[in-house]
């Protein structure tokens, strides 16, 4: 927990300044209208959204006469409660990880994929990036990395196929992780959109159960149309949970709030570098906490 | 959602419809709506004040007052405002010297590498003798990906040698220089402008190369911070330029003001797909119309 805690402090130490400067001095209750602003303008600044923003610190002000610790309440109860991963009674637990271009999907799977290892559980990775120059070279430096398995066709294969072979491969040898890479994808491409729910619906068709959980990776940088994102690759794809990358850099990932409450998804995990460690659990009341000063941080 | 601005603009001119003259509790509203309208497109926070102070005085000269449209002419006063921020210091590529080198930076992800193929291919097309080099050290596979590209667009690819990025870069120059190349474009390893190690490192590629173009690759879907990002490139680079990537998406492109605004720097190109032709030329008017929910503002003007 506090290895999560303090990655994560650090990644988001720049908003942590900008919201801690906002309320100057050691009392973070009963804040001016100026303060109460400032607030607003840091939510907004932070990715969290217009409206949001300023419902959300309308509401805090109305509550227990104005303070931090309601703004943080009312933050935490948008997201919702993180049921436990739908994993199966036996045979492979298969993940299938989408999302826009450029995200993280790749690099989020090597970390992941590295995790199961660590855990002991044998892990095969499908290469269904079958499109962009080097994916799958891409892929295998990760896969070889994490000590995994890896399936993959000449480049330009139909994807589908390679997700068919994976989920085959990986029941019949008796993995107990399959994971399945996707290419990127703007949600807008109706035909790539297609394709991503054939793949789905053909992983379906290898092994019953499966997907048991659709992962979409956010770039923690993205602004509003991660809404849209999320909105159409959850009706194409299913999404089941979110994974939110690159919160190392300057994204404060503030959609979060707005995609996890819109949609009811869980955060399941979040991208705080490009090495196989940083990848650290979701969780709720630290990164609200990481957003907010100090003070209120406890 | 899309539509959100231009539904909201409408009704901001249809109200005003026929005022004698525009009041200031009238702007006021007025301008309250459009803020809210343009942070729900990804224009930054400051841009967006900045932009409403501008429409706040042309709007309180005598034009609107006299307008029997007053709506009209805010709204109008708002489309020239966010054209004009877009569109200064339009200029072409300095490709003069022989070789130019062209640094493309940006964060992780951003589309770097891509839309290196995509403007090794539209230079080709233009004549101009062209090699592509790649000093990315980080990302598993990243100079493949570069070089499968070239082989797409027909042009070498220049693998640089050496210990740094600025080295490597520095070797790439040299061989361009022999090959007798026009333009070497260089890709770099994607970087978060709070990595101060990574940062100096691509002021220190620019600064060894005296990279003639110095553009920023930006992902168009960024939100807030990219008011942050092209004030941290420009400050390590002198940025020349920015490429607004992945526009397909949808995008209000709300990014592209930050970056107009807190550098100065021309937009020259986007990207508009995944493949190396899906690329256009910067076009002002347009983006200003899409961050304000549709193509065509003068069009919606007139049906009001
Ligand atoms: N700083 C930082 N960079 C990251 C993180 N996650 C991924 N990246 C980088 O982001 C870039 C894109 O990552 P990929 O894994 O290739 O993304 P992808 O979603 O698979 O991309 P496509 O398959 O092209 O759509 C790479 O340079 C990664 O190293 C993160 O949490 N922090
Ligand atoms: N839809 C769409 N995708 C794009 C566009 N430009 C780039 N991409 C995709 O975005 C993803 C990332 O592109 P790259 O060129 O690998 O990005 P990069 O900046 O070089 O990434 P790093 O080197 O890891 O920092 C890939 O899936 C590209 O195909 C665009 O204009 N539209
Ligand atoms: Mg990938
Ligand atoms: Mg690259």
């Amino acid at each position: 927990m506090s290895s999560f805690f303090s990655r994560l402090k650090n990644g988001l130490s720049r908003s942590r300044d900008a919201l801690a400067q906002m309320v100057p001095g050691g009392s973070v209750d009963a804040l001016s209208e100026e303060e109460w602003i400032d607030i607003e303008d840091g939510l907004i600044m932070a990715d969290c959204g217009a409206e949001l923003s300023g419902a959300l610190v309308h509401k805090a002000r109305k509550r227990r006469g104005g303070s931090i610790a309601a703004l943080k309440e009312s933050m935490i109860s948008m997201l919702p409660e993180v049921a436990p991963v739908n994993e199966p009674a036996g045979g492979p637990f298969v993940l299938l990880v989408v999302g826009v271009n450029g995200t993280g999907k790749t690099t989020t799977i090597g970390k992941i994929a590295t995790m199961f290892r660590q855990q002991g559980k044998s892990v095969l990775v499908g290469a269904a990036d079958t499109f962009r120059a080097a994916a799958v070279e891409q892929l295998a430096v990760w896969v070889e990395r994490a000590g995994a398995d890896m399936v993959r066709q000449h480049e330009g294969a139909d994807p589908a196929a390679v997700a068919f072979d994976t989920i085959k491969r990986g029941v019949a040898r008796n993995y107990d992780v399959v994971i399945v890479d996707t290419a990127g994808r703007v949600q807008t491409d109706r035909g790539l959109m297609d394709e991503l729910a054939k793949v789905r619906r053909v992983i379906t068709k290898a092994y019953p159960e499966a997907p048991h959980e659709v992962w979409q990776v956010v770039d923690g940088g993205t602004g509003q149309n991660a809404v849209m994102q999320v909105e159409k690759f959850r009706e194409v794809a299913g999404t089941s949970g979110l994974i939110v990358t690159k919160l190392d850099g300057s994204g404060k990932g503030g959609i979060v709030l707005q995609l996890s409450h819109k949609f009811g998804l869980p955060v399941r995990y979040v991208g705080v570098g490009e090495t196989l460690e940083d990848l650290m659990e979701f969780n709720a009341e630290e990164f609200i906490s990481s957003l907010l000063p100090d003070q209120s941080a406890d | 959602m899309f539509n959100r601005l231009s539904e909201k603009l409408g009704d901001i001119a249809h109200k005003l419809r026929g005022a004698a003259r525009v009041s200031e509790a009238d702007l006021d509203a007025t301008l309250r709506e459009m803020r809210m309208a343009l942070l729900e497109a990804d224009v930054a926070l400051p841009v967006t004040r900045h932009l409403m102070n501008e429409v706040r005085e042309r709007a309180l000269g005598a034009e609107v007052a006299k307008s029997l449209q007053p709506g009209q002419v805010i709204i109008k006063i708002l489309n020239d405002a966010l054209a004009d921020l877009l569109g200064g210091q339009r200029r072409d590529l300095d490709l003069s010297k022989i070789p130019s080198v062209i640094l493309l930076c940006g964060l992780q992800g951003a589309g770097k590498t891509t839309t290196a193929g995509k403007l090794a291919r539209l230079l080709v097309s233009q004549g101009k003798k062209v090699a592509l080099t790649s000093v990315d050290a980080t990302r598993p596979a990243a100079r493949e990906q570069l070089q499968v590209l070239a082989g797409q667009v027909d042009v070498p690819y220049i693998a640089g040698e050496g210990g740094s990025a600025a080295a490597m870069a520095r070797s790439a120059v040299k061989q361009a220089g022999r090959d007798g190349h026009h333009v070497l474009i260089l890709d770099t390893a994607g970087r978060q402008v709070v990595d101060d190690e990574l940062m100096n490192e691509i002021r220190d590629v620019a600064t060894a190369v005296g990279a003639t173009e110095r553009l920023l690759v930006l992902d168009a879907m960024t939100g807030q911070t990219a008011l942050q990002i092209a004030e941290q490139f420009h400050s390590a680079v002198n940025m020349s330029g920015c490429i607004l990537t992945k526009t397909d998406a949808d995008v209000r492109g709300g990014a592209a003001l930050s970056v107009a605004h807190s550098t100065g720097v021309p937009i020259r190109y986007v990207g508009t797909g995944e493949k190396v032709d899906a690329f256009e030329l910067f076009d002002p008017q347009r983006m200003a119309g899409r961050i304000l929910g549709q193509g065509d503002v003068v069009g919606l003007v007139e049906k009001i």
